[in-house]
């Protein structure tokens, strides 16, 4: 198989540059593949999909009664990131994560930016997931959100943009590692040759962070990660991740707040803990708190929290700053809070509560794509270009009914890679979500996860619409090719 | 360990015996039924009758019939006790606690579960039963022989081991219950040539020809009767299952032998000690339906007080029940 009938079709393309060649640091991963015989390709694409099925690397699907797990689709041609490039942008995306953390704590303490009148009070504490109760927390170095996955994507100028913060429990993060896994056994080869950046330790960095918040000073704090349980669709990630840190995964059955103090029920008893990755929604943590119908929610936890007994990651309340409005500050918070310019750009981006703006998009929503600042997965959002006129007036008619509720952004040509399609390759979109540890320092993974619209020319990458994924690679541009 | 994976540990376990058993009485009676005479009526209903599950089979199913009687048994997702739906519970006991299991014994289930659920799908399978069953035994020897040799054999692997036993003592017990009460009545064939066959087909269904064999020689009733029910040696034999069950429960208790601290100890350190000194005579007297009766009554209770003391989510405070009366 090779890549030479490929076409890039005028898109921005990860692989090769305008004129067909391979971009810096692709070009031993090409070679390879070219060299390849037609039929091996296609057999590593198949024993790599076999390999996921059998790991059991898989995804619940909602409403299927049967419970029908299916493999997050995977494409074995990695996507190339040149290692100067990711220089930046992790120093971009330690810079925003460090703003948004101050920023968080602020909105819940002192509320110095709103009274600067940076970002406006009422679209601050109208976020939906924006916490009343966790006015006043105070958790250690103020940091509330210990893990991010930031969603980047690359425009056609070539610039990458950052399209959503995810704040509260970013997911995907176990793809990245299972899909390395998976590469290596595929393409040993090629990994031999180039040096591409490791993320298996990702694990121990969690795990070093998590047991860094104990709030109690032992030797070797009980850590938990904490999942809604076997039919979520993430329960996979929850218990690799579980299982990768060598600590207990535990649902909200499994936890009792007695005295004070957060435990769990063991054949002997009940047994502290002291560290908590949540992996699940603020609402449902405790029902004398936050939804009284939580059935997965162990009651009494928030107040054992507030005391200090337990640490929480991420912090219930980081939500407010995970909303699409919030987002649209993000520079200007950057700029308040360290003095600097963002490093990665956002998507520039019109926030419908603004009157002039919220006209220009009424104007305009044949060019734009409308997103509801609360949902997330692809729901609730207009591709302008692709829409219907019907869908648009629709649209028109929610914005100025509820504009506080929208935000607009230029359609983006996103970047595309190559994918292999039954015997040959095309093109397709692709995003990028990085995930970042805050803890005593800041740690970014290198690469992330680079997820893939599978259907032709759609933009949409999400597992839920049909997206699959890749593996992502950092490699030092100087990557020798082989003598 | 948390009580809700030690259950998940225990259950999986016994899912996966379950669904080896199921294969393995209905292989050994394929090879029985195969070596009896022509016109000789077809015992299959019996099978049924082991797992204890004939009113949901006549249910679903009225009359028995080979095909009946083998679909309902290893692939009816409608009966709990079929092998796709032990597989599949034992799956999901697995993949919630994958985290505490090893990734080999994870796997070993998940393809386990995939392979036979793939041939229940396509209806493959009965073309070449023996193999498809003797495929069935052999992935449970390798879910054990991996869960052996890749998992600390600390408390979780005990509650493990606990329920696979359990569930293979009862299993012993329904096999050999069905069996001698099917075989009493045709004395037409005793001493004959057919006899033999059907006991050694008994003894097949718990993969315990050879081993008896070795031990007592010649076919003979009462002595397939103590092999099966009181041998300390031979690992399918009631007494051999309870003696690793009482040893495995005294590791997780850590109370020593002949003094209890919970009701789970209390009951199966009673049924081990009954089982200890009884004899095969003693149990013939008393009838060997009414003693293999009482005893999967026994066993039952230490399954439940195991769920009691160990396994169920109590609110806090209430403190676990000690010295209860049976």
């Amino acid at each position: 198989m090779k890549f030479d009938g490929y076409q890039t079709e005028n898109f921005f393309d990860e692989m090769f540059d305008d004129k067909g060649r391979p971009r810096p640091g692709a070009d031993l991963v090409v070679e390879r593949i070219n060299s390849l015989p037609a039929e091996e390709l296609m057999r590593r694409q198949r024993a790599a999909e076999r390999a996921l099925l059998h790991l059991g690397i898989t995804f619940s699907v909602y409403g299927d009664e049967s419970g029908t797990e299916r493999i997050f689709p995977f494409d074995i041609i990695p996507r190339i990131v040149q290692g100067d490039e990711w220089t930046i942008m992790e120093q971009g995306l330690k810079q925003r994560v460090h703003a948004l953390n101050l920023f968080i704590n602020d909105v819940y303490n002192e509320q110095k930016i709103i009274k600067d009148n940076v970002v406006p009070a009422d679209l601050v504490f109208s976020a939906a997931g924006y916490r009343k109760p966790c006015i006043g927390l105070k958790p250690p170095r103020g940091i509330w959100c210990h893990i991010t996955g930031t969603d980047l994507v690359r425009g056609s100028d070539g610039h990458y943009y950052v399209l959503e913060d995810n704040l509260r429990c970013p997911s995907g993060v176990s793809y990245v590692l299972e899909n390395r896994l998976v590469m290596k056994r595929t393409f040993p080869m090629v990994f031999e040759a180039c040096s591409v950046q490791p993320v298996t330790d990702y694990p121990s960095r969690l795990l070093d962070m998590l047991q860094g918040l104990a709030p109690r000073n032992v030797r070797d704090p009980v850590v938990a990660v904490w999942t809604p349980g076997i039919y979520n669709s993430a329960y996979f990630e929850h218990s690799f991740l579980a299982q990768q840190m060598g600590v207990q995964l535990v649902e909200g059955r499994d936890l009792v707040v007695n005295r004070g103090e957060v435990m769990l029920r063991t054949t002997k008893g009940l047994e502290r803990v002291d560290v908590i990755y949540r992996r699940i929604d603020d609402d449902f943590i405790d029902p004398k708190v936050f939804r009284p119908d939580s059935m997965l929610g162990v009651p009494g936890l928030m107040e054992a929290y507030q005391k200090g007994r337990v640490a929480l990651a991420n912090a219930p309340g980081t939500g407010v700053a995970d909303d699409k409005a919030i987002y649209a500050y993000v520079p200007e918070i950057i700029k308040y809070y360290l003095g600097e310019e963002a490093i990665i750009r956002n998507v520039p981006t019109y926030g419908c509560w603004r009157e002039e703006e919220l006209k220009y998009v009424l104007e305009n929503l044949d060019k734009l794509v409308v997103k509801a600042v609360n949902e997330s997965g692809g729901y609730g959002m207009l591709v302008g270009p692709h829409a219907s006129a019907a869908e648009r007036e629709e649209f028109a008619r929610r914005l100025k009914a509820n504009p506080r509720n929208y935000i607009a952004q230029p359609t983006l040509s996103l970047s595309r890679v190559p994918v292999l399609v039954d015997d040959h390759f095309e093109g397709r979109h692709v995003d990028l979500r990085p995930y970042i540890l805050y803890g005593e320092d800041t740690y970014v993974l290198p690469g992330g996860l680079t997820r893939v619209a599978l259907k032709k020319g759609s933009l949409v990458v999400n597992s839920s619409q049909g997206g699959g994924s890749k593996d992502t690679w950092v490699i030092n541009s100087s990557c020798p090719l082989q003598p | 360990m948390l009580s809700r994976v030690a259950d998940s540990i225990y259950w999986m376990n016994r899912y996966i015996e379950r669904a080896e058993n199921v294969a393995r009485f209905i292989d050994a009676n394929f090879h029985m039924i195969l070596d009896l005479p022509v016109g000789a009526a077809e015992q299959w209903l019996p099978l049924v009758n082991t797992t204890g599950d004939h009113e949901l089979f006549d249910e679903l199913y009225g009359k028995a019939s080979r095909d009946n009687v083998i679909q309902f048994l290893t692939f009816d997702r409608n009966n709990p006790n079929s092998i796709l739906s032990c597989l599949r519970s034992a799956r999901e006991n697995a993949r919630s606690v994958r985290e505490y299991i090893s990734s080999e014994m994870w796997q070993q289930v998940n393809t386990f579960y995939l392979t036979v659920n793939e041939a229940a799908q396509q209806g493959l399978g009965m073309d070449l039963p023996h193999q498809f069953f003797v495929d069935i035994m052999t992935a449970s020897h390798l879910f054990v022989g991996v869960t052996e040799s890749t998992m600390s054999h600390g408390e979780g692997w005990h509650f493990g081991r606990l329920g696979r036993m359990l569930e293979r003592a009862d299993k012993t017990s329904r096999i050999l219950d069905v069996k001698y009460f099917v075989l009493l009545p045709s004395v037409d064939y005793v001493g004959s040539p057919f006899d033999n066959i059907l006991w050694a087909a008994l003894l097949r269904s718990a993969s315990a020809f050879e081993m008896y064999r070795k031990r007592h020689g010649r076919i003979d009733p009462e002595k397939i009767v103590d092999f099966l029910v009181l041998d300390q040696k031979f690992p399918r034999a009631i007494h051999s299952c309870l003696i690793a069950a009482e040893i495995s429960m005294r590791n997780i208790t850590g109370t020593p032998r002949g003094s209890f601290s919970n009701r789970a100890d209390q009951a199966l350190g009673k049924l081990l000690a009954d089982m200890d000194y009884i004899t095969i005579e003693e149990i013939l007297s008393q009838g060997l339906h009414e003693y293999l009766d009482a005893t999967q009554t026994r066993i039952n209770n230490v399954g439940n007080a195991i769920f009691e003391t160990f396994f169920a989510l109590r609110p806090v405070g209430e403190p676990v029940r000690t010295k209860e009366a049976e």
